[in-house]
């Protein structure tokens, strides 16, 4: 498998998901998973998969001593691997940024030179497709897309790409040209796309022109939270909070929760709204609220990580995420496992999925409104979205959608 | 002998309008009259006017020998004058045949029996006037909301004066019995239960048109067979459905129509009858006794009261409505009453229901709203500005039996001006006899002294009245 993020290391929902559905393959048994990410870090999970970094394949060859790799990688590579991935260099690299080791370096976000980064990585792709022996390639997303085109040209192994998104949900219809061709080269050269969302499959059949037979929708899951991200302790505090989480940019469609928002406030002032997150859109967003003549009750705690997630969720009492376009969303999710009701936009792909959330169109700030004011005022609706979303969201688990994946895989070799 | 009790019902909810949060306190009005108005107008095309034709032809044709019953509420009656009064003339056609009996039900199709007794029967009696202002009929017989009963409503329903009750021949109360006799109530003997047969209802009602049925196509010949082939001592068979499920639920390319039809002369030939539900209970002795604990109804698989109070949005709705009961029926508001009772409707809280995640998809196929929480929220938003106007009236800071106290005085009122008038009227005559005693007896003045005495008393008392 090719991935961009890996937890606990992550930028957005392509890690949580990539990890869930990794960990839920390997708990249907039977599979031995190599999974590729630009940068370990060291504090990966490794019980179920074998996390190779491409930062530490090298591609031009270096005369080292087995103790100066150790010292050097021993953290995140088994020097051993490392040897038998230089065994394999197919072509001299030496042009190209390397380092002490003969390895590109990689950042493992989303940088500047993000393409380059793309680029680097398809040249290491190559080196690990002539060193792991494997059945099916899977790539999460168009950054690795042309890293699995790569081992499959190399391998002659079948390709399976996953789409989490496409530019398409990004952009709201204003698509980058290069990006889309790495989309659209990745779902032509796979034996078979995987969706996150029958919304996604639309759009990857109708603006994509990819064959219907070919794209399969395996929804998105949750890994059950642990007992000490459940019992995270915060102060309640007196007024109601809204809370939206995410990055604040045009496809998350911040502007309509400040806009609701101010809607309810004009009613209802026993409450607070929360927008937590950064993005591009940020300034734009505190400058609307300030407007709208809310900003006293319009907050911005800025990029939440780790547990911060988890005790903002569980201090909220209602969750909200207007996404214009959401391939799946897992926040949503989440915050139902955290016991908060959500209101979600109809045009995300977890609403296909979800029946115990306020549904709303993205666009339909009247509704939102409605509904935050609703679940505020009314503790029946809050408990009934509680319980029921808990009961829910319990039976949505990854192992599901890791079986699905792999009934799709057997389906593919057994075509061959 | 056999026969076949029919009970066609019939009743549209006042369905809401979107109405939001920020709607509340400006906006009074809560209902979508276009869409009320598309929904009755085509139903009664498709389904309540060829119906009550059908009816009419069956009744002719067979000589008075066909009866049937029909309940309706008092929201249905009040939008179908308004959107098809020639409904209204053909229902009134058929009560004048004197072969459909009109049955009791509640005013707004609601759920007060369960919680408000004396909304209940103030609902009852409404619709009982409303149908005797209509069709000149007095109902014997009730059919409550969704056919809920309980032994609880038995005494209260046998002291408004009906001989009988249609309910629900729910499996989990009957067990062996047999829904085709007529029962007695066990907290009220007197009161006889007429229970609904599911399996022959259903038949007509749900399966008449599926194809993936064994016994499709279904024909009234075979029906009457099934009837006619009931062990021999089971005597009654009451048959209760929705009058929209003939050209409605199926719709008329069905043939459902013809099959209503031809009912009459098949049952004829086999020597089954058809009785009025009042005929029923007249004729037909009650078998034994019935004890109903927990309420029952027609609704869902369940057979119980689950669909309207199965989840918390249900039963926070119903009880932040029925709080407002008592200081509703204190105000003489007509606007304000007339929304009580639409805003009761069991259609509103069926909507809320969130059973159909998981079976069937009989309650969102009923419902406007896309979720129930949509239809919580907006019901809950109409509520609030409901409440409000109440609360204008009638300010909650006062509780109720104090506000009874005083509305009481408010109205002794007049009554007591009267009683204060009319004191003063003869003390002014007092006064005027009094003044011509004086007169005479100035004449002789031999008792001068006491006269002024007296005078000085009457004073004071008549000021008195005058203020």
């Amino acid at each position: 498998m090719f991935g961009w993020e890996f937890p606990p290391h992550i930028l957005g929902g392509l890690g949580t998901a990539s990890y869930g559905l990794t960990q839920g393959m390997w708990q249907c048994g039977d599979m031995d998973i190599t999974f590729v990410i630009p940068k370990p870090w060291g504090d990966e999970d490794r019980s179920f998969a074998h996390i190779l970094g491409a930062s530490q394949v090298p591609v031009a060859w270096r005369d080292l001593s087995r103790d100066y790799v150790e010292q050097r990688i021993g953290k995140v590579m088994d020097p051993d691997l490392y040897f038998r991935l230089r065994d394999h260099i197919y072509a001299d690299f030496n042009y190209m940024r390397t380092n002490d080791l003969g390895c590109i370096e990689f950042s493992g976000r989303y940088p500047d030179n993000l393409l380059e980064e793309i680029n680097n990585y398809s040249i290491t792709a190559g080196v690990i497709a002539r060193t792991v022996d494997c059945d099916i390639i899977h790539s999460h997303d168009w950054l690795t897309y042309p890293a699995g085109i790569h081992a499959k040209q190399v391998t002659g192994k079948p390709l399976v790409i996953h789409v989490h998104a496409t530019d398409y949900d990004r952009s709201r219809g204003n698509v980058n040209p290069t990006v889309f061709n790495i989309e659209r080269d990745g779902m032509i050269h796979a034996d078979h796309i995987i969706t996150v969302s029958n919304l996604t499959r639309q759009t990857v059949i109708e603006k994509y022109g990819i064959d219907p037979a070919k794209v399969t929708t395996v929804h998105n899951a949750v890994i059950p939270l642990s007992r000490e991200l459940l019992d995270v302790e915060v102060v309640k505090p007196h007024e109601k909070i809204v809370t939206f989480l995410g990055r604040i940019t045009m496809q998350k469609g911040p502007e309509y929760f400040v806009e609701a928002a101010a809607k309810v406030l004009k009613n209802n002032h026993n409450v607070r709204f929360v927008m937590a997150g950064s993005g591009d859109m940020m300034d734009k967003m505190i400058t609307l609220a300030a407007e709208r003549d809310i900003a006293d009750r319009f907050h911005f705690p800025g990029f939440q990580k780790g547990k911060q997630v988890y005790e903002m969720l569980k201090a909220s009492d209602v969750y909200i995420m207007p996404s214009v376009s959401e391939p799946f969303g897992i926040s949503p999710l989440e915050a139902m496992q955290m016991g908060v009701p959500s209101i979600i936009s109809k045009q995300s792909g977890c609403a296909e999925i979800l029946n115990n959330v306020i549904k709303t169109d993205y666009w339909d700030i009247d509704a939102m409104a409605d509904a935050i004011n609703s679940i505020i005022s009314h503790p029946a609706l809050y408990n009934q979205l509680r319980e029921d979303g808990l009961a829910e969201v319990a039976r949505i688990t990854w192992d599901k959608a890791g079986q699905k994946v792999i009934d799709i895989y057997k389906k593919i070799l057994n075509n061959r | 002998m056999k026969a076949i009790c029919f009970n066609f019902a019939i009743h549209q909810p006042f369905r809401l309008k979107r109405y939001r949060f920020f709607d509340i306190g400006n906006d009074h009005y809560y209902y979508d009259d276009f869409l009320n108005d598309d929904i009755v107008t085509r139903l009664a095309e498709q389904s309540y006017i060829p119906a009550a034709q059908t009816l009419l032809r069956m009744i002719e044709q067979s000589g008075g020998a066909f009866r049937c019953s029909i309940s309706i509420t008092g929201a249905a009656l009040e939008q179908l004058e308004q959107y098809v009064p020639e409904f209204i003339d053909l229902l009134r056609k058929l009560a004048d045949t004197g072969k459909v009996e009109f049955v009791a039900e509640t005013y707004a199709h609601s759920l007060a029996s369960l919680f408000d007794p004396v909304e209940f029967e103030e609902q009852v009696k409404v619709n009982c006037e409303r149908l005797h202002s209509l069709f000149g009929v007095k109902p014997k017989i009730l059919r409550n909301t969704e056919l809920i009963y309980s032994d609880e409503l038995a005494p209260q329903i046998l002291s408004m004066g009906f001989k009988g009750c249609i309910t629900e021949g729910a499996k989990h109360i009957l067990g062996w019995k047999s829904p085709n006799y007529v029962y007695s109530a066990a907290s009220a003997p007197k009161l006889k239960l007429l229970l609904k047969n599911s399996k022959l209802t259903d038949d007509i009602a749900f399966r008449f048109s599926d194809t993936s049925w064994d016994a499709y196509p279904l024909t009234a010949d075979k029906y009457i067979d099934w009837i006619a082939s009931t062990p021999a001592e089971e005597q009654i068979i009451n048959l209760c459905m929705n009058l929209e499920t003939f050209g409605g639920m199926q719709p008329a390319s069905s043939g459902i129509f013809q099959f209503l039809e031809a009912l009459p002369r098949f049952a004829a030939e086999r020597g089954i009858e058809f009785w009025t539900p009042s005929e029923a209970v007249s004729k037909l002795k009650p078998v034994d006794e019935l004890a109903i604990v927990h309420p029952i109804s027609a609704a869902d698989e369940a057979r119980d009261t689950s669909a309207w109070l199965g989840n918390q949005l249900q039963r926070e709705a119903l009880h932040k409505l029925y709080e407002a009961g008592e200081r509703v029926r204190l105000s003489e508001d007509r606007r304000l009453k007339q929304d009580w009772w639409y805003l009761q409707a069991s259609d509103h809280f069926y909507y809320m229901s969130t059973k159909h995640f998981a079976d069937g998809a009989v309650h969102s196929h009923f419902s406007p709203y896309e979720t129930p929480f949509q239809a919580f929220t907006n019901y809950m938003n109409v509520l609030a500005d409901f409440l409000v106007r109440v609360d204008e009236q009638f300010p909650l800071s006062v509780d109720n039996e104090e506000l009874n106290a005083l509305l009481k005085t408010i109205r002794n009122q007049e009554r007591e001006i009267e009683a204060l008038t009319r004191e003063k009227e003869s003390m002014c005559k007092n006064l005027e006899q009094y003044n011509i005693e004086h007169k005479t007896r100035e004449a002789e003045p031999a008792k001068p002294a006491k006269t002024a005495k007296a005078k000085t008393a009457a004073k004071p008392r008549a000021k008195k009245v005058d203020k």
